[in-house]
């Protein structure tokens, strides 16, 4: 008898404690269903030297991360200074200008500093496309047989970079 | 009092043809393909927007891309599944039915279920105790 009484509260406790989850929730994290799938090949010329080309062919064998940007993007801005010091743990990291103008992208990269090994340009965002990117910046981590073990939405934070991606590289490296 | 009326019913004109007015123009039958499709499938930049109502670079990029796939002759199913192959089901605004979706979808009808069992029982108990009283003299 007691417990037919409590148990319409106990119900009301689980939905709220479902609910309450919810809250904590970010909707704008969509995950990828790229995730333990090949990373999408693409060739694209190198920004502000249309003369050269960067191709996902290059990168076969090697961890790498690549991550999308834009000069327009102002999260983006956030996350850069972590790019530039990253340089500093020797980290893979290649560009992708998402739907940018040459001379902005690279001014960015001549104030701010340049964080990559090789920036791609992706004038138009079809690679974007392919690649899931519904709001720079995002990035990916690739492994030596070309599949995408991890991807970033929004700007890396330095836990995330120490906790998680540091590790995964590691990992993937050895 | 009309004028006012006028006035919103001029910017509501302006807006409503704003979200196409970016993109490339193509064959009518195209056009009225992607109405009907881009109706089916969700924005990811303002996420309760449909990819037909939504400005946003991104929607008109796909917008593009869809009927660069039309002209193609692919399907619409095979469109959708090309979307969901970059951007996951949450393109689209009907979820399908997986193990991970299950709850969602028979979930109500679940509960439905347990409502009317509970009702049942709950009915057949009083009136077994009401036959019961009546029968018992006092």
């Amino acid at each position: 008898m007691k417990l037919k009484l409590i148990l319409p509260f106990l119900l009301f406790i689980v939905l709220v404690g479902f609910l309450g989850k919810g809250l904590f929730l970010n909707p704008r994290e969509v995950p990828s269903p790229l995730i333990g799938k090949p990373a999408p090949t693409f060739t694209a010329s190198v920004l502000g030297d249309a003369s050269q080309t960067f191709s996902t062919d290059d990168m076969k064998g090697k961890v790498w991360m690549l991550n999308m940007w834009a000069s327009w993007c102002a999260a983006c801005r956030i996350e850069h200074p972590l790019l530039v010091e990253m340089l500093k743990h020797d980290i893979p990291l290649y560009g992708l200008a998402y739907k940018d103008n040459t001379a902005d992208a690279l001014a960015v990269l001549q104030t701010m500093g340049n964080p990559y090994i090789i920036t791609a340009d992706d004038a138009d965002g079809t690679i974007g496309i392919d690649y899931g990117v519904y709001g720079v910046p995002e990035t990916y981590i690739i492994d030596k047989a070309g599949i995408i073990r991890y991807k970033q939405i929004g700007p890396i934070t330095p836990k995330g970079l120490r906790e998680t991606i540091l590790p995964l590289l590691e990992e993937l490296e050895a | 009092m009309m004028m006012i009326r006028n006035c919103i019913l001029t910017l509501l004109l302006v807006f409503s043809t704003l979200s196409f007015a970016a993109d490339n123009p193509a064959d009518p039958t195209i056009e009225a393909r992607l109405k009907i499709l881009s109706t089916e499938l969700r924005c990811l930049v303002c996420q309760n927007s449909t990819l037909a109502d939504s400005d946003a670079s991104l929607a008109q990029d796909l917008r593009n891309e869809i009927r660069k796939l039309m002209k193609e002759g692919k399907t619409d199913k095979e469109i959708v599944a090309y979307l969901v192959a970059r951007y996951g089901d949450f393109v689209t605004f009907r979820p399908p039915v997986n193990a991970s979706t299950a709850l969602l979808w028979f979930g109500p009808f679940i509960m439905l279920l347990i409502g009317a069992i509970t009702l049942v029982v709950v009915l057949k108990k009083r009136s077994a105790a009401f036959a019961a009283e009546e029968k018992s003299p006092e």
